[in-house]
């Protein structure tokens, strides 16, 4: 302070000085955020107007979330309306795996919980390879109410496991239609190549599952419905906050089918423990009335994911229930052919109907004997005794007369051989020999002794129960041959409306009426008199059949097959074809039950109770099942 | 009674700055307005930031009424304090949030840096008025000196928002006492190469925030999901915003940190560019008024203090637009006056009052 007086001059310069330089640097940093705040200023400009669009846009799109809602699928019932397959809404738990790191362990920790099967997880594991995209998966299905409540109240600990409500398939009539109603299952890839290849994939967004057998497949589109959409505003965390638009889904529409379910339950249960087919057809208009093939599975295991056991389980079976023995397994026919290697006689004027052979037991071309049935033969036999007793004799000469393209050409016709184009995939065309398929198939030349057992229903041809059931309703209704169809008509679901599926037929043969009737006159006998006389006994109407054996492996010509001694797989199997009542049909069938022996044992016996049930209400004896192995 | 009144109330208003308070009431007002619509209109969030605005507005008061110079005598006491505060915390303070930043003292805890904010430029002001007559380099450097030791305690919690700030508030007080350019490009350059020695010593959220403000789509929904949402909503926003309360961005949870950190883009999505330079205006007013009475100040004490407190108030909001506006990293700085929360609204209240203070108070230092 003393020096205060001496330095003030230098002390008032510096002041100034100091003040000068600081007005200085506080003009330049005023500068500097002047800039900056221009700067930033120009920042905003070019966020709100120039990208503005750019940015409203992407805040549209966080905002708005389109979300699909499946339609529920349309319904299948029987002519009379018993439900074949309908819907029922269930709670599930689901995972989206992407999001999930350590799914095991999640699915442990939920397994503390609620109850999680090691089916459940094996299911959830094959859902997982098979699903699509970021699919949101059940680990549970079916959960039960109470299950419900105990999860929720543990909800906190799972907050990457979802609760929903979601349709399911049902199928109350389990494996008694699995192979004619079909079933659902999960959509996998190479269908969503297919959907997207069609256009269709857009209508499937919001659907998990689609129709991968019998009509559920083939009547898919009707099946579906339409796709609604709903705009939902979404938070940040993917919650709905509120429903912007909404269109409606439109329900799939229901299929009425011909098929009536207390018949196929009655020819279900009456085949036993057996294996085979039937096919019950109307004849007046190709209506399918029964559809069995037997054994069955339960198409509820498909609808929320099979898992690989059961799947395993299903493919590995001796008994190949996976197999749609109806529509694609093929069959010898057997003696079942008789009616129509007839009516080719007749037609063609080889033979006329009160000519008769002399049956000796055999008939020989060059150096092969071919024997009949019936030791020492059916002496004296005209066309009607051929088909009563169905003499094996008659049919090598007449097969021999006519020749095999002849044979062909007439039963081609008929639709042996070619597909029937019933209304669900995966038909077999079956075999029906002629020159030109032997050569196109084998690169051979065809023997005339191979033409022999074609007259009997042997050798190559081999035909879908659906084509024998098809035939004999050609038959039963005077030449006019229908496409068979399964479905009545559809039901649109929202205005009712009938779409009819069409019964028209597909050809009417060049049958003379009098050549007909001497054969339908031989099939009554056949029923009346013959080899299916004891099973129709006392039967109430006047129905018409024919039994046939297929022969499952070849016996030797000088041995003769003894039952007891074949393994029980290489039984014959057993056929019959027939239609009722003979002066106004009803209904006309096709059975072929497998390694079960003669036509006469096992097969007629269940035509007899299909029948009775149709005809009559008589419900199969079923405390009396049919005899045979197994 | 009347005069009476009148004298009281010219008395009780003495020192307080009009402009100044009209421009910081308006900001205050923004910011209720803002916290409403971002808090999902949420009335005791706006309650409880409103009673923070009368605790930071009665500690405003009571500061423009403080004389500069017992402001001075407490520079050295403050700053030692703040120094010794930060050396405990960084000995035995609370973590929080994966961050050493609270102190337990007694009965509460306190942030010791956000006492530095306004210790450090007291400290250095204070430094460069006493020795105002004999400045040299060596002065300069010492100052510097002052300024790294809070820096670097603050910057070890981590706290790199507050660290940026601190030292900005430093900086800006050695530039305008006058330090020479050779000085500060040296230190600049001497900074710059320090860059490849402080990077690994960073935090690896740190790292990643820096790193995502080059690329922000790089990590889309970790630490670019606040910055690249934060653009959306401003630049969603338009010419003349959506809207009070409309705001998609806003209500649907987009935004994070919507009424703290990011309550700008809040605010710009609603209100558009129009609002955005209205929000601009009364900054640059705040920032002027505050340029003026530095510049208008007597004593280089209260020039450097008022120069320091209104270039950190700019800095403040510079930093918080620019972050929000994806320019500048995420580092956690509230927008001045306008965010919901006491500490920072107190702190800068504080400074207004100072500032008040140093205005109200020249005419007894000139008389």
């Amino acid at each position: 302070m003393p020096e205060l007086t001496i330095n003030s001059g230098v002390e008032l310069r510096n002041s100034r000085l100091e003040i000068h330089r600081f007005r200085q640097r506080l003009a330049i940093a005023s500068g500097v955020v002047l800039f900056i705040f221009v700067l930033l200023f120009a920042r905003f400009f070019y966020l709100q107007v120039i990208q503005h669009k750019h940015y409203n846009t992407r805040a549209e799109a966080n905002r708005i979330s389109i979300v699909p809602i499946a339609p529920s699928r349309g319904i299948i019932v029987d002519r009379n309306g018993v439900p074949l397959a309908n819907n029922y809404s269930a709670y599930t738990l689901e995972i989206v795996p992407g999001r999930i790191d350590d799914i095991e362990a999640l699915i442990d920790d939920l397994a503390t919980v609620i109850e999680i099967t090691p089916r459940d997880r094996r299911r959830f594991k094959r859902l997982v390879e098979e699903s699509r995209g970021n699919a949101s998966l059940a680990i549970r299905t079916r959960v039960s109410e109470e299950e419900i409540a105990i999860f929720a109240a543990n909800r906190y600990r799972f907050p990457d496991v979802e609760i929903n409500a979601r349709l399911f398939r049902q199928y109350p009539q389990a494996e008694m239609f699995s192979h004619v109603v079909g079933h659902i299952g999960r959509i996998n890839q190479s269908e969503v190549g297919q959907l997207e290849a069609e256009g269709r994939y857009a209508n499937y967004r919001g659907t998990e599952y689609m129709g991968k057998t019998g009509l559920e497949q083939s009547y898919e589109t009707n099946l579906h419905g339409t796709t609604g959409v709903e705009e939902v505003e979404v938070d940040s965390g993917s919650r709905a906050v509120r429903t912007l638009t909404r269109s409606a889904a439109v329900s799939g529409n229901n299929l009425v089918l011909k098929l009536d379910a207390k018949l196929q339950e009655a020819a279900y249960r009456a085949f036993g423990e057996h294996r085979g087919a039937l096919v019950a057809i109307d004849p007046a208009n190709g209506g399918v009335l029964a559809f069995v093939s037997k054994p069955g599975f339960d198409p509820n295991l498909f609808v929320d994911g099979i898992d690989p056991a059961s799947w395993k389980d299903l493919n590995d079976s001796i008994d190949r229930p996976m197999v749609n023995r109806a529509l694609a397994g093929t069959y010898p026919p057997g003696s079942t052919i008789k009616p129509y290697m007839a009516l080719a006689a007749l037609t063609l004027g080889k033979r006329r109907p009160e000519q008769g052979i002399n049956d000796p037991g055999y008939f020989r071309l060059g150096d092969h004997t071919f024997r009949d049935q019936k030791v020492g033969g059916h002496g004296v036999v005209d066309m009607y005794k051929s088909i009563v007793e169905s003499c094996d004799t008659y049919y090598y000469q007449l097969a021999n007369d006519l020749g095999i393209d002849n044979i062909s050409n007439f039963l081609r016709v008929f639709g042996f051989g070619s597909h029937t184009g019933i209304d669900i995939n995966g038909e077999s065309a079956g075999i029906l020999p002629s020159q030109e398929w032997k050569m196109r198939r084998f690169k051979q030349k065809w023997y005339a002794g191979e033409t022999i057992s074609v007259g009997i229903g042997q050798g190559y041809n081999a035909f879908t129960p659906l084509q024998l059931a098809q035939a004999i309703a050609a038959i039963a209704s005077d030449g006019v041959v229908y496409r068979p169809h399964i479905v009545d008509y559809i039901e649109n679901s929202v205005t009712r409306e009938r779409t009819t599926v069409k019964s028209q037929p597909l050809r009417t043969l060049d049958l003379k009426p009098e050549h007909l009737g001497v054969v339908k006159q031989a099939l009554v006998g056949v029923n009346r008199e013959g080899t299916g006389a004891r099973v129709f006994a006392g039967a109430q109407y006047v129905s018409a059949g024919k039994t046939g054996t297929a022969q499952v492996i070849a016996i030797k010509s000088n041995e003769k097959y003894v039952e007891s001694r074949v393994a029980e797989r290489h039984r014959d199997h057993s056929l019959f074809v027939a239609y009722a009542p003979v002066d106004d049909p009803k209904i006309a069938l096709a059975v072929v039950v497998e390694n079960a022996g003669f036509g006469a044992r096992a097969a007629a016996p269940i035509a007899r109770q299909v029948l009775d049930y149709y005809l009559l209400g008589k419900q199969p004896a079923a405390l009396n099942p049919p005899q045979g192995p197994r | 009674m009347t005069p009476k009144i009148k004298r009281a109330a010219r008395v009780l208003t003495a020192h307080v700055d009009a402009p100044l308070l009209s421009a910081t009431l308006l900001l205050m007002a923004l910011g209720l307005v803002v916290i409403f619509s971002g808090s999902n209109q949420s009335l005791p969030r706006v309650a409880s930031q409103a009673f923070n605005m009368l605790v930071a507005l009665g500690v405003m008061y009571a500061f423009a009424n403080i004389p500069p110079h017992y402001l001075m005598r407490i520079a050295l006491p403050l700053y030692v304090l703040g120094v010794l505060l930060l050396v405990g915390v960084a000995l035995f303070g609370d973590v929080l949030h994966g961050a050493r930043r609270w102190l337990y003292v007694g009965v509460t805890r306190i942030q010791p840096s956000e006492l530095m904010k306004i210790a450090l430029p007291l400290m250095l002001a204070w430094y460069f008025e006493h020795h105002a007559t004999t400045l040299s380099t060596r002065n300069y450097l010492i100052a510097t000196v002052l300024l790294i030791i809070p820096v670097a305690l603050i910057v070890r919690q981590p706290d790199l928002g507050t660290a940026v700030l601190i030292s900005a508030a430093g900086c800006f007080t050695l530039f305008l006492a006058g330090m020479s350019w050779r000085i500060i490009v040296g230190l600049a350059t001497a900074g710059l190469c320090a860059i490849p020695l402080v990077w690994p010593m960073l935090h690896d959220y740190q790292r990643q925030r820096i790193l995502t403000l080059f690329d922000p789509a790089q990590d889309p929904l970790g630490s670019g999901y606040h910055t690249i949402q934060s653009t959306i909503a401003i630049g969603s926003g338009g010419i003349f915003g959506k809207g009070w309360l409309q705001g998609t961005q806003t209500r649907l949870d987009f935004i994070p940190e919507r009424t703290t950190d990011f309550i700008f883009a809040v605010y710009s999505e609603e209100f558009g560019l129009m609002g955005n330079l209205l929000l601009l205006v009364l900054f640059l007013l705040v920032i002027a008024r505050g340029a003026v009475i530095a510049g208008t100040a007597p004593t280089p004490f209260t020039r450097l203090l008022a120069g320091a407190i209104t270039l950190t108030f700019a800095t403040y909001a510079f930093v918080n637009l620019g972050m929000t506006s994806g320019v500048l990293p995420v580092v956690g700085v509230p927008l001045p006056l306008i965010s919901y929360g006491g500490t920072s609204l107190v702190t800068i209240c504080l400074g207004l009052g100072v500032l008040m203070s140093i205005q109200t108070h020249k005419k007894l230092v000139q008389s």
